[in-house]
C-alpha cells in the first residue's frame, strides 16, 4: 500500500507500549501494521513475547496450576451433605451396638429386638444431618443455589438410606427380624421427616418425630415389654403413613427451595 | 459487547413486603429498580438490609408485592445467574478453598467441564490464588470472606448480592475489594449492603437508603452528599447527607 514503513525505533517503542508515543504516530503505526505483513513480521519475534513471559514466569512459580481436587470428595458431596459424615458413622455405630445388645440379651425371656426399636429413628437423624440448619453451616449458601430443592434433598436422603438400609438389613438378618417389620417404619419415618420438613423445617420435623418415636414406640416397649406398633398386623398403617408422606412431599416440593425448610 | 436484554431493569421491586417469622415485617412496601452498576444498600442496623438481600437472592418469599429479577420467571434458571454472599456465611472447615468453590459451582449448575477454569478464575479475582489449596480452617477471617466472594462470582452472575462483604477485611484488602466491585459493576448488577459510608462513596454508582424497612432515598452518591448541610452530624459530605436523610421523626432511641 504505502512505501513508508515505520522506522525500527518507532516500531520498538510501539511494541513496548510506550505511553509517550504521540497519538498520531501511534495511529499511523497501527493502521500501517494492519495492512503490512512484513512489518508485522518485524514486530513479532521482538520483545513482546519476552516481556510477557518475563512478567508471567514469577507468577507461575507461586500459582498452583489447577491441581486435581480429591476426586472421591467431589463424588461424595454430590450425594451427601459435606457435614453428614460423622452422623452417618454414628448411625452405623448405633446399629452395631443394638445388634450386640440384642445378641447379649437374646437369652432373656422378653425378646424385644433393639434393632426393630431403633429402625424408625435412624434415618430421621440422617435426614436432619442432610438438610438441617443446625448441622449444615453453609445452609444459606446452599439454599440460594439452583440445585437446592426437592431433587437435592432426595439425593441426600438417598445417600443417607444407602448407609442406613444395608446396616439395618445386616442387623435384621443377624437378629432374625423380618424386613417388613423394620423396613416399612424406617421408610415411613424418612418420608415423614421430609413431609413435615416441607411444612415446618427439617430440623424441627426431625425433633418432632424423635419425640413421637419416644412416646409411641420406645415408651410402650419399655413399659409393656411389647412393641405393639411394630407388630406385623399394623403393616397397612405403615404403608398408609408412607403414602401420605410421599403425597405431602409432592404437594410441598417447592418449599425446599426457600430458607424456611432448613429450620 | 453484551447482547441486548429483554428486560428494562436487572432488579425491579414493586411494593415489596417481606416478613421475618410470622409477625415482624422487615421490608415494608419497597419500590425500587436497579440496573447494571454497583448499588450500595445503606441503613442503620435493623433497617431490613439483610432481609431485602435475602428476598433478592430468592431464599425468602415476599409476603406481597412483585419482584422481578432479570425478567426471568423460572426460579432455577434465574438462580444460575445470581451470585450471593450472605452476611454470616458458614463454610466447610475441612474443605480447601478450591474444593469449596468447586462444590458451590456444582450447586450452581456450572457445566462440569467449565468448573475447573471457572474456579481458578474466581479464586484469582478474589486474590486467593496462592492459598487455593489450603483448608478453610487454616485461613484468617478476611481470607475466608474472600473465599466467600470467590464462590459468589464463580458462575459469572448477572446479579451479584453481597451482604456486608467488607466486614473482616483489613484496609488494604478493602481498597482491593472496591476495585473488584467497580470491575464487576461494569457488566453486572451488584448490590452491596454495608454500614460503612466510605465504601459507598468510593465504589458505588447508586445508593439505596433503607430505614425501618422503608425506602428513604435512591440516587447517586453525589445526590446523597447534597442532601446534607454543615449542621448535620458526620465527617464527610456523604455522612452528613446520610444523617440528614435518616433524621426523620420516626427515628426512636438515642442511637
Amino acid at each position: 500500500m504505502t512505501a513508508h514503513h515505520p522506522a525500527e525505533q518507532l516500531l520498538r517503542r510501539y511494541a513496548r507500549g510506550a505511553q509517550d508515543l504521540p497519538a498520531d504516530q501511534l495511529w499511523a503505526v497501527e493502521s500501517h501494521l494492519e495492512t503490512c505483513a512484513p512489518c508485522r513480521g518485524r514486530l513479532a519475534p521482538d520483545p513482546v513475547a519476552d516481556a510477557a513471559w518475563a512478567q508471567l514466569a514469577p507468577l507461575l512459580d507461586h500459582t498452583p496450576q489447577m491441581p486435581r481436587a480429591r476426586m472421591w470428595r467431589r463424588r461424595l458431596t454430590t450425594w451427601t451433605s459435606p457435614v453428614a459424615g460423622p452422623w452417618l458413622a454414628m448411625i452405623m455405630l448405633v446399629t452395631l451396638a443394638s445388634v450386640l445388645l440384642d445378641q447379649l440379651g437374646a437369652a432373656s425371656p422378653d425378646d424385644i429386638s433393639l434393632v426393630l426399636l431403633i429402625a424408625p429413628v435412624l434415618p430421621v437423624l440422617g435426614v436432619a444431618a442432610a438438610w438441617g440448619r443446625a448441622l449444615d453451616p453453609a445452609y444459606e449458601l446452599v439454599a440460594a443455589t439452583p440445585r437446592a430443592g426437592l431433587p437435592l434433598v432426595l439425593r441426600r436422603t438417598a445417600g443417607v438410606l444407602v448407609v442406613v438400609l444395608p446396616g439395618l438389613a445386616v442387623a435384621g438378618w443377624l437378629t432374625g427380624a423380618s424386613p417388613a417389620q423394620w423396613l416399612l417404619p424406617c421408610l415411613a419415618f424418612t418420608t415423614g421427616t421430609l413431609a413435615l420438613g416441607g411444612l415446618i423445617g427439617v430440623t424441627r420435623a426431625a425433633t418432632a418425630l424423635v419425640v413421637l418415636w419416644a412416646a409411641v414406640i420406645a415408651a410402650p416397649t419399655v413399659a409393656l415389654s411389647r412393641t405393639p406398633v411394630l407388630d406385623p398386623a399394623v403393616t397397612p398403617v405403615w404403608v398408609a403413613v408412607l403414602a401420605l408422606g410421599l403425597l405431602l412431599i409432592a404437594l410441598r416440593r417447592t418449599a425446599f427451595t426457600r430458607l424456611e425448610a432448613h429450620r | 459487547m453484551t447482547a441486548p436484554t429483554t428486560y428494562a431493569w436487572e432488579i425491579e421491586a414493586r411494593d415489596l413486603v417481606v416478613k421475618v417469622g410470622r409477625r415482624r415485617t422487615a421490608v415494608d412496601g419497597v419500590t425500587l429498580t436497579m440496573g447494571r452498576g454497583v448499588h450500595g444498600l445503606l441503613g442503620p442496623n435493623g433497617a431490613g438490609k439483610t432481609t431485602l438481600i435475602r428476598a433478592l437472592a430468592t431464599v425468602l418469599r415476599p409476603a406481597s408485592g412483585t419482584l422481578s429479577l432479570l425478567g426471568d420467571p423460572d426460579l432455577r434458571s434465574l438462580r444460575r445467574r445470581i451470585g450471593y454472599l450472605p452476611q454470616e456465611f458458614g463454610h466447610y472447615r475441612r474443605f480447601t478453598v478450591r474444593e469449596f468453590v468447586e462444590y458451590m459451582a456444582w450447586l450452581k449448575e456450572v457445566p462440569g467441564p467449565e468448573i475447573p477454569a471457572a474456579v481458578q478464575r474466581a479464586v484469582e479475582r478474589a486474590g486467593l490464588a496462592d492459598r487455593a489449596d489450603d483448608r478453610l480452617k487454616t485461613l484468617s477471617g478476611g481470607m475466608v470472606r474472600r473465599a466467600g466472594i470467590a464462590q459468589a462470582i464463580v458462575n459469572d452472575p448477572e446479579v451479584l448480592l453481597l451482604d456486608e462483604p467488607t466486614a473482616g477485611l483489613d484496609p488494604a484488602q478493602r481498597l482491593r475489594f472496591r476495585d473488584l466491585l467497580t470491575e464487576l459493576g461494569t457488566d453486572a448488577c451488584v448490590v452491596v449492603s454495608t454500614h460503612l459510608v466510605e465504601d459507598v462513596a468510593a465504589a458505588c454508582t447508586d445508593v439505596v437508603l433503607l430505614a425501618e424497612g422503608r425506602l428513604v432515598f435512591q440516587g447517586t452518591p453525589a445526590q446523597l452528599a447534597a442532601a446534607g448541610t454543615a449542621g448535620h452530624a458526620g465527617d464527610s459530605p456523604i455522612e452528613r447527607g446520610y444523617s440528614a436523610l435518616l433524621a426523620s421523626p420516626r427515628q426512636r432511641g438515642t442511637w
